[in-house]
């Protein structure tokens, strides 16, 4: 099964946000509070360490499995629908305390209600697409 | 063992992060976790309604097969690699939650006033985490990316767009904690 691999990248990710913390509502509550070094620290980090390895893609030091050059697609440009778009996930990420990720990692931890914040998001989503003709990008 | 069990520290995850995302660049795919919000709208069907969801969401289910993944790692670590699930927190952050009327802050990985059955239950709680939700959906989608996309990828690539939404991510969860939270909670 080709997609096994990627199982199997899911699960150790789905262990680190775990393990980190990341997926606790509160980590997120101190983050904004400036209260606390840990997130700052994580993403800091992982992008820190992960400007030479995209710079390395980029060059085409690392190729894939299948030796040729990522490709990678880029995030469309677009001040209003980055600004906006981000400052509307802004305020539900600190509502929530969870983004996209940690929704699957709670999910496995056993927590019913995050199943609700799941749904709001899949809602979200379907209503973005409906309305966004009408938006600014 | 206790290494393991206890909490993993802020310059072990940031690494493995990366790691994450060179596994997946590696077998040719970026890193993006609230596409996967679109692929539940086209499984349910919602390319009847809007066109946009037409697209074949097979074609994507290798990210699919992350979130479930996502969903296992977050079950073994919780089950057998945790020891507490107490979140040990800076006593500044425990005083201003009380003061916010939430109790026991850090007793448990998440706040009974919001992610108990009791408060999914009642009407307030409920809109308080399906609009949670809503807003993190809608907006991801709108600014085409969220912490794993723009927050970790699109920043480690420079790309300009990423800076913005991160930016977006900041303005909108600073308003959500320090100006709104007084009034909901």
């Amino acid at each position: 099964m080709k997609n096994f691999k990627f199982l199997l990248i899911g699960i150790f990710f789905g262990i680190v946000l775990t393990k980190s913390e990341v997926i606790s509502w509160f980590r997120i509550y101190e983050m904004f509070k400036f209260q606390s070094f840990h997130m700052y620290g994580i993403i800091g980090s992982a992008v820190i360490l992960g400007i030479p390895l995209m710079y390395l893609f980029n060059k085409q030091k690392i190729k894939t499995n299948q030796g040729v050059a990522v490709k990678i697609e880029l995030r469309e440009k677009g001040l209003s629908k980055n600004l906006l778009g981000g400052i509307i996930f802004g305020l539900g990420w600190a509502l929530g305390g969870a983004c996209p990720g940690p929704m699957f990692a709670l999910i496995g931890k056993g927590i019913i209600p995050i199943v609700v914040v799941l749904f709001g998001a899949v809602l979200g989503a379907f209503a973005y697409h409906g309305i966004k003709h009408k938006l600014p990008h | 063992m206790d290494i393991i069990l206890a909490p993993w520290p802020w310059y072990v995850a940031g690494p493995l992060i990366t790691l994450t995302m060179f596994l997946l660049f590696y077998f040719g795919k970026r890193l993006g976790i609230s596409s996967n919000l679109e692929n539940l709208c086209a499984i349910g069907g919602a390319g009847k309604l809007v066109d946009f969801f037409k697209f074949d969401w097979r074609s994507k289910s290798w990210n699919l097969m992350v979130v479930l993944g996502i969903a296992i790692g977050g079950f073994i670590a919780s089950h057998w690699l945790t020891s507490s699930d107490a979140v040990i927190l800076n006593p500044k952050t425990i005083i201003d939650l009380d003061a916010l009327g939430f109790k026991n802050a850090g007793a448990y990985f998440l706040p009974s006033e919001i992610y108990s059955l009791d408060a999914m239950l009642s009407l307030k709680g409920f809109l308080i985490l399906i609009g949670a939700g809503f807003l993190v959906g809608f907006g991801s989608r709108y600014a085409g990316g969220c912490t794993s996309g723009h927050g970790i990828v699109g920043l480690s690539n420079l790309e300009i767009p990423s800076f913005i939404a991160v930016a977006g991510f900041f303005i909108g969860g600073l308003i959500m904690t320090w100006f709104i939270f007084p009034y909901l909670f």
